[in-house]
């Protein structure tokens, strides 16, 4: 079980995210979606600290972590139960595709090279780059690369995943590969936490849609639920504008 | 002007080579720990620890703000006076003391403009899959800053080959050195000096043509 509690983050002395509260089941894959600049990213860094909150616990398995007091070997505990996917892929750059994947196996979790690189074979071939592992992310596609990154966070058999807006970067040729990857993945029962823009992937594959706006959780619904009757009318007033736009 | 003794030259050329072997030993001692103290030091200027980095800066202040020459002789003449233990010190040791002090200076703060240079996204990265500061800067940081810093070290490495010559202040014989008592007993100072320069100069050539080839090499992770 995932659970966020309380959870507050400002920057510069404005809020970013108010109190927010949110429990995640294990297999369960939830979508986060609403206007730019409500926090949907800030979230998603916070989960791992990437971003440090400012109050709130965060509470993975057995592991839970208060922000006003976390230390650092528990936020590092933290962030290797937790994958997270960029929007810019942020791929190591010194690094070939299939030593992007190995990296943290060997050094966090301590496997052989040989352990580690058999999880890239098998990695490499899920997403569908078996022949490019020996290829630099300079080299790669941006598609390529995103489909990496988020075989690199695959690989780690973390407890949760998450998403930030992984296709937002990519030029519209290679959203579709990524979608793919990520139906596929969905479809393993990964527990996953996506921001995304993309409304029809997220009605595909979300158990749930959580709707931020302005720092708030407004709304919470099944995909049916929410696209075809959403309750509170922020959401209301959001979904028009994305259709209307398409 | 009369002309150059050629067959001097020549005959001062075998004697001079021999002598490359130590200063090359110098140069390289003294870069190997001039690098691990500089990425030591820049990774303390970026981390900045309380109380150490006002040391480090102390430190940098004090060997890029005063010169090789008063450093070395501080190290040789100087110090053994205060500390007993450096009482017996050799030319040789005070000369790759004094490199690595001096040019780890320099050296820190072009590591550490590189280290800064190093997209926030790998920073990121490296912390979201769980690693200590330690793993991310030796996996992921360092081995991109060097990329960058590279050519500038080189350039500081070409500068150490030549500033071993000053090891002939400490009364080592050394290139320099040895340079210099040939003259003194051929009293033929232009043809000595000139065949010592001719040295130096086609050591450096051969280090900036390692410098390319070492340029390639750190550069294939961004070659198309």
């Amino acid at each position: 079980m995932i659970s966020v509690a309380g959870l507050n983050k400002s920057f510069g002395g404005t809020p970013v995210l108010r109190d927010i509260t949110l429990d995640i089941a294990p297999g369960e894959r939830v979508v986060v979606i609403g206007p730019s600049g409500t926090g949907k990213s800030t979230l998603l860094r916070c989960l791992n600290f990437l971003d440090r909150p400012d109050s709130g616990t965060v509470r993975i398995g057995d592991l839970s972590v208060d922000a006003a007091r976390a230390t650092r070997p528990e936020i590092l505990a933290l962030r290797r139960r937790t994958g997270f996917v960029f929007q810019n892929y942020a791929l190591f750059a010194n690094r070939t595709a299939r030593q992007n994947i190995t990296e943290a196996l060997v050094t966090v979790k301590g496997q052989t090279a040989e352990k580690a690189n058999a999880t890239a074979d098998r990695i490499l071939a899920e997403i569908g780059l078996a022949d490019r592992g020996d290829s630099y992310p300079s080299a790669l596609s941006g598609g390529q690369q995103q489909r990496v990154g988020i075989g690199r966070a695959m690989a780690l058999d973390a407890e949760l995943l998450l998403f930030d807006e992984p296709t937002s970067a990519l030029d519209p040729e290679w959203v579709g590969e990524v979608l793919d990857l990520m139906r596929k993945l969905a479809e393993t029962r990964q527990t996953m936490l996506v921001v995304t823009h993309e409304m029809q992937f997220a009605r595909e594959i979300a158990d749930r849609i959580v709707f931020m706006d302005e720092g708030r959780v407004v709304e919470e619904a099944p995909p049916d639920r929410f696209f075809d009757a959403p309750e509170d009318p922020r959401t209301r007033a959001f979904l028009r504008r994305v259709t209307d736009t398409r | 002007m009369e002309g150059l003794n050629l067959d001097y030259m020549l005959g001062l050329l075998p004697v001079l080579l021999s002598y490359v072997p130590l200063t090359l030993f110098m140069a390289v001692t003294g870069m190997a720990f001039a690098l691990i103290l500089a990425a030591l030091l820049a990774v303390e200027r970026v981390v900045r620890v309380p109380v150490l980095d006002w040391f480090v800066r102390l430190f940098i202040s004090f060997f890029r703000g005063t010169p090789l020459l008063v450093q070395l002789f501080l190290f040789y003449f100087g110090l053994p006076q205060v500390l007993g233990f450096l009482a017996g010190i050799n030319g040789v040791t005070a000369t790759i003391m004094g490199l690595t002090l001096h040019f780890s200076a320099y050296m820190a703060e072009s590591i550490r403009a590189a280290i800064l240079g190093v997209d926030r996204s790998q920073w990121e990265a490296a912390e979201a899959v769980g690693m200590t500061r330690g793993q991310m800067m030796r996996r992921i940081i360092l081995p991109q800053a060097a990329r960058v810093a590279a050519p500038t070290l080189v350039n500081y490495f070409i500068d150490m080959v030549k500033s071993t010559s000053l090891a002939f202040t400490l009364g080592v014989t050394e290139l320099m050195g040895a340079a210099q008592k040939e003259a003194a007993g051929s009293f033929l100072y232009f043809e000595a000096f000139l065949v010592v320069a001719a040295i130096y100069w086609i050591l450096v050539e051969a280090l900036s043509f390692g410098q390319r080839r070492l340029e390639i090499l750190l550069n294939r992770a961004h070659a198309r």
